[in-house]
C-alpha cells in the first residue's frame, strides 16, 4: 500500500506538471501552431479542465472525509445536487441584493444544505442502522425529487462569481491566467485539498479520523468518541460535496438545471477511489477526469468527425471506468468501511 | 467548650487514617455486577476489590465471564446491575473515556491496535500531545522512550514500525506501553500471556512487579494455572459468571485451583498408550509457500508424520504455521516442493480431493472463518463437507433423514450440548461448536488428522474431551499433525515436536527430549 500511495502522489504531481509543460510549449515553442497540440494544451482546454476539476475534487473530498471515518458515501451526487439547488434558491431569492452578499448567501446555503445532507446520512446509518449504500442512494433520490419538484423554471439567477486575480502572481506568463486569475471557489477547493491533506496526517482530528475508519473499536478503547466524530466528519464531508454542487451554480454556469450534476458525484467517487482515499491523490484523479471532459469538449467543438459524437461524449466516462478498473487490488479502502460500529455486539 | 467534640472528630479521622495505612483503601471496588446477554448470564452478582500495589489474578475457564467483567469496568458494556467505585468515588462508566479519565487502563484480549498506523500513533491515540493544533510526535516519542527506559529494555519497540508488520509478541508490547503511557493507577491485563513464549511471559511479569511496587493496582486475567503463583498476590476464581473462590498463591495448589475453575476434579494429564509408529502417512519435502502479499511464509520445510503418531507443530503465532496447514489441506497453493499422502503426490490437489480421496480430516485454526456456517443448523454443519455424496445425497438431492441420523449419532458420541439438531450452530457455546467440528472431521476412513489450534477458546471440559479424541485417533494407528500456539498442549499430546520459526523448521525432536524452557527458547528462534 505504501508503494501505491507514492505512485498516487507521483501521479497527482505528474499530471499537472505535464499539462503545464504542454501549456508552456504552446506558448513558446516553435511548433505551437500544430493544431492537435494547441487543442490538447491550449489555454482554452486547460481552463476548461480546471473548471471541470473543481466540482469533482470537492465531491471527492466530501467522500474522503466520510469514508476515512468508515462510512460509505455513495450519495455524493445527491449532496452535490442539493448544494447546487440550495445555491440557486438562495441566489434567486436575493437577486435584488448587491451581487457580493447574494453570492455569499448562496455559498452559505450550499454549505449548510450539504452539511444537512451529510447529517441525514449519518443519522440514517449511525442512528437507525440503515445500510450505508441504501442510505446514500436514498440521498440521491431525495435531492433529485426535491430539486425537480420545487425548481422554478422561470427563475433566473443574476450574476455569478467573477475571477479574483491574485496581485503579481496573476501577471506570470501562462501560469498566471491559468491558476491565479480564478473565481473564489476554485481557490478554496485547492486550498481545502492542502488543508485536509495536512490535517489528516498531522492533527489530532486527522489521527482520530484515520483510527475510527480503520478500527473503530481500537479508537473507542483508546478514548475516542467514535460516533461523535463520525457525525462531525460526515457533516463536514456533506458541506464540501454541497459546495461542489454550489460551484456549478455560483461560479461555473450561473443557473440551475434539473439533474445538473449529471453524474459528477459518481465521477468524484471514482476520483476518491483512484486517489486511494487521499486528498492529493484525489486531486490528481479529479484533474485526470476533468481533463478527459475538456478533451471531449474540445473535440466536440472542433467538430472532429473521425468518431461519431456519441463516442466522443463517452470519453470522460470511459477514462473513469478504465482508470478505476485498472486499480483493483492496488488501492486499499479504510478497514472498517461500511461496517456499523456497535460497542456491545463486538467481542 | 466547643473544642471537645472537634478534637474527638479529629481523633476519629486519625484513627481511620491509621486503619487505611495497614489495609489500604481499595482503589477499585466492584459490587454486585450482573450482566445478561441474550440467552447468557455472563456475570452473576460479582464482588471484587483491588488495592493499590497489588496484583490480583482472575482465574477462570474460557467463557467464565472474565472479559465481560473487565469490559464492564472499562465502560465497554453497561452492566445489567451493580456498581463500580474507583478511589472511593462511584464511577458512572458510560464509555472507555470515563474509565480512562478515572485512571483505568486495559490491555484487551483481542488487541485493540489500528493495523495501518505506526506504533507511536497507536500509543498516543486518544491522548495526543499537540503544539498549536499540530501533533507533536517528537515530544511523544521522547516521553515513550523515557517510559520504556524505566523498564530496562524489556519494552523496547521501534516506534515508527507499522502494526501490520509486527509479530504478535511485539504487538502485545505495544499494548502494554499504550496502557502505561496513559499513566493508569489501575491496569487490567486480559489474558496477556496467551500469545507469549515463557521467556516473554517472564519479562512481562517483571514489568508487572515493577508497576506494583510503584503502587499500581493490577488485574491479571488468565486461564493458565501455572502462571498464577509466579506473580499474583491474591487470586479470585470465576466459574460460569460467578465468583467461586478466593485464594493466596502460597496457600493453595494447582489441583485445588483447577477444581475451583472447573467445578470438579479435572485430570491435568492425558493418558497415552504406547504405540509403535507405522510407516509415514504424510511426507512433506522441501515445501515453500507464499503469503497473499507475496512474502515467503513457509521456507523449504521437510518432515513426515507417521501412522500412530502425533507430530506437534509448535511455534509462536505468525511464523508460517497457518500457511503450512493451508498448503497441506489444499487451501493455499504450494510454491515449490512436494506433499505426499500415503505415498501419492497431492501437492497441487484441491481441498475437497485432499479431504475425500486422501482421507484427511482438518480441524481449522479458526472455526468462524473456516469449516462452519454459524447460521446453519447443527445437523447441516455436521455434513458440510460430506453432503454432496452418499449416503447424504442421491441424484443431487439431500437425504434429510440420513443427515439427521448422522447428526443424532455424532451429537451423542461427541457430547455436543445442543437443544435440538436444528439449532443454529452460532448459538452453541464455543466448546460445543468446536466439538462439532471435531466430530465431523473424525469420520470413518480417516487416515490423517490435521488439527490446528483444536482447543483454542474452548472450556476445560471440552479441552479434555478433544484431547482424548485426538489421542484416540493416534492410538488406533492414524497419523495426527497437531499445530498449536499453546506449548502445554503440544507437550501434553505430541510424540514428536517440530518447531517453526519465521517459516523454517528450527527443530524436530522426540517429545521426551524437550522441556518447556527449551521449547520456549526454540519458539523465540534460539536453537538450543
Ligand atoms: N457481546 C456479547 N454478546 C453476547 N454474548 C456474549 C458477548 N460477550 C460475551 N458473551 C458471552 O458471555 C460469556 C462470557 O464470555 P467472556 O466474558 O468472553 O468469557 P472469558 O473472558 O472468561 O473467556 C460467554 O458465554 C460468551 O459467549
Ligand atoms: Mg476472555
Amino acid at each position: 500500500m505504501a508503494a501505491f500511495t507514492q505512485s498516487t502522489a507521483r501521479f497527482a504531481a505528474g499530471l499537472p506538471l505535464l499539462l503545464l509543460a504542454g501549456a508552456f510549449l504552446v506558448e513558446y515553442a516553435p511548433f505551437a501552431d500544430i493544431q492537435p497540440i494547441r487543442m490538447l494544451f491550449g489555454a482554452s482546454i486547460l481552463n476548461f479542465a480546471l473548471r471541470a476539476t473543481v466540482p469533482l475534487i470537492l465531491g471527492a473530498l466530501g467522500g474522503i472525509l466520510c469514508e476515512r471515518s468508515g462510512i460509505v458515501n455513495i450519495g455524493i451526487e445527491g449532496m452535490m445536487l442539493a448544494g447546487a439547488f440550495a445555491a440557486f434558491v438562495a441566489k434567486t431569492a436575493t437577486n435584488h441584493w448587491a451581487l457580493g452578499p447574494s453570492l455569499l448567501l448562496g455559498t452559505c446555503a450550499t454549505l449548510l444544505t450539504g452539511a444537512a445532507m451529510g447529517l441525514l446520512h449519518a443519522l440514517f446509518c449511525l442512528r437507525f442502522g440503515m445500510h450505508q449504500i441504501i442510505s446514500g442512494t436514498a440521498l440521491i433520490l431525495l435531492s433529485m425529487g426535491i430539486s425537480a419538484t420545487f425548481f422554478d423554471r422561470d427563475a433566473v439567477a443574476v450574476g455569478k462569481f467573477a475571477p479574483w486575480p491574485v496581485p503579481l502572481l496573476s501577471e506570470w506568463p501562462v501560469i498566471g491566467p491559468l491558476l491565479f486569475n480564478k473565481p473564489p471557489i476554485t481557490y478554496a477547493a485547492l486550498l481545502i485539498v492542502a488543508v485536509v491533506g495536512f490535517a489528516l496526517a498531522h492533527t489530532r482530528w486527522g489521527l482520530r479520523t484515520r483510527a475510527i475508519g480503520e478500527h473503530p473499536r481500537a479508537a473507542d478503547t483508546a478514548g475516542v468518541a467514535v460516533l461523535r466524530l463520525r457525525y462531525l466528519n460526515t457533516a463536514l464531508g456533506g458541506a464540501l460535496a454541497g459546495l461542489g454542487g454550489g460551484y456549478l451554480v455560483l461560479e461555473a454556469v450561473g443557473q440551475f438545471q434539473e439533474g445538473m450534476t449529471a453524474g459528477r458525484g459518481f465521477i468524484a467517487l471514482a476520483a476518491m477511489i483512484f486517489g486511494n482515499w487521499h486528498p492529493v491523490g484525489a486531486l490528481g484523479a479529479s484533474l485526470l477526469f476533468g481533463y478527459a471532459q475538456a478533451v471531449q469538449n474540445e473535440l466536440l467543438l472542433a467538430q472532429v468527425t473521425v468518431l461519431p459524437r456519441h463516442f466522443v461524449a463517452m470519453i470522460p466516462y470511459l477514462v473513469t471506468v478504465i482508470a478505476v478498473s485498472g486499480l483493483v487490488g492496488r488501492v486499499r479502502a479504510p478497514g472498517s468501511l461500511g461496517q456499523p460500529y456497535r460497542r456491545e455486539t463486538e467481542t | 467548650m466547643n473544642s471537645a467534640p472537634v478534637t474527638g472528630r479529629v481523633g476519629l479521622r486519625h484513627q481511620s487514617a491509621g486503619i487505611r495505612r495497614n489495609m489500604p483503601q481499595p482503589v477499585l471496588e466492584v459490587r454486585g455486577i450482573t450482566k445478561h446477554f441474550p440467552g447468557v448470564v455472563a456475570n452473576r452478582n460479582i464482588d471484587l476489590d483491588l488495592s493499590p500495589g497489588e496484583i490480583l489474578a482472575v482465574l477462570g475457564e474460557n467463557g467464565a465471564g472474565k472479559s465481560t467483567l473487565m469490559n464492564i469496568i472499562y465502560g465497554l458494556h453497561p452492566p445489567t446491575s451493580g456498581s463500580i467505585r474507583v478511589g472511593g468515588r462511584r464511577l458512572e462508566c458510560r464509555s472507555p473515556r470515563d474509565a480512562i479519565a478515572a485512571g483505568i487502563a486495559m490491555v484487551h484480549q483481542d488487541f485493540q491496535l489500528v493495523p495501518t498506523m505506526t506504533v507511536l500513533e497507536n500509543i498516543v491515540l486518544g491522548v495526543e500531545t499537540t503544539r498549536r493544533g499540530v501533533l507533536d510526535p517528537a515530544t511523544a516519542e521522547r516521553d515513550v522512550d523515557e517510559l520504556c527506559q524505566r523498564f530496562g529494555g524489556q519494552l523496547d519497540i521501534n516506534l515508527q514500525a507499522v502494526i501490520d508488520d509486527l509479530p504478535v509478541g511485539m504487538r502485545q508490547r505495544v499494548e502494554i506501553v499504550k496502557a502505561l503511557y496513559r499513566g493508569a493507577r489501575i491496569l487490567i491485563l486480559d489474558e496477556p500471556t496467551a500469545v507469549l513464549t515463557p521467556q516473554e511471559t517472564g519479562s512481562l511479569f517483571q514489568i508487572m512487579r515493577g508497576l506494583r511496587n510503584q503502587g499500581t493496582g493490577i488485574i491479571f486475567i488468565t486461564h493458565k494455572l501455572k502462571e498464577v503463583p509466579d506473580v499474583a498476590d491474591r487470586i479470585v476464581v470465576l466459574r460460569q459468571g460467578a465468583v467461586v473462590g478466593h485464594a493466596r498463591p502460597g496457600a493453595t495448589t494447582e489441583q485445588a485451583l483447577a477444581t475451583m475453575m472447573v467445578g470438579r476434579v479435572p485430570s491435568l494429564t492425558v493418558p497415552k498408550t504406547t504405540v509403535v509408529p507405522g510407516p509415514p502417512m504424510l511426507e512433506v519435502d522441501n515445501l515453500t509457500v507464499h503469503r497473499d502479499d507475496g512474502t515467503i511464509a513457509v521456507d523449504r520445510i521437510s518432515f513426515e508424520v507417521n501412522q500412530g503418531e502425533i507430530l506437534g507443530l509448535a511455534g509462536v503465532q505468525g511464523n508460517g504455521q497457518t500457511e503450512l496447514i493451508g498448503a497441506l489441506t489444499g487451501l493455499r497453493p504450494v510454491s515449490s516442493g512436494t506433499v505426499r499422502l500415503n505415498g501419492r503426490d497431492t501437492t497441487q490437489v484441491s481441498a475437497r480431493r485432499v479431504g475425500r480421496a486422501g482421507g484427511t480430516g482438518h480441524i481449522p485454526e479458526d472455526r468462524h472463518t473456516h469449516g462452519t456456517v454459524e447460521s446453519f443448523s447443527v445437523a447441516q454443519n455436521l455434513v458440510l463437507n460430506l453432503c454432496n455424496r452418499p449416503p447424504f445425497a442421491r441424484w443431487g438431492l439431500l437425504r434429510l433423514e440420513a443427515i439427521r441420523a448422522h447428526a443424532r449419532r455424532k451429537v451423542a458420541d461427541f457430547d455436543i450440548r445442543t437443544t435440538s439438531l436444528e439449532q443454529p450452530l452460532g448459538s452453541l457455546s464455543g466448546g460445543n461448536q468446536q466439538k462439532l467440528v471435531v466430530a465431523r472431521e473424525m469420520r470413518d476412513g480417516l487416515q490423517l488428522l490435521i488439527a490446528s489450534q483444536p482447543t483454542r477458546g474452548v472450556d476445560m471440559g471440552s479441552v479434555e474431551f478433544i484431547h482424548h479424541q485426538i489421542v484416540q485417533q493416534r492410538n488406533t494407528g492414524r497419523a495426527v499433525l497437531l499445530a498449536s500456539y499453546d506449548m502445554d498442549e503440544i507437550l501434553a499430546l505430541a510424540d514428536r515436536i517440530a518447531v517453526m520459526f519465521e517459516g523454517r523448521l528450527i527443530g524436530l525432536f522426540p517429545a521426551a527430549q524437550v522441556d518447556r524452557n527449551r521449547l520456549g527458547l526454540l519458539m523465540s528462534g534460539i536453537p538450543a
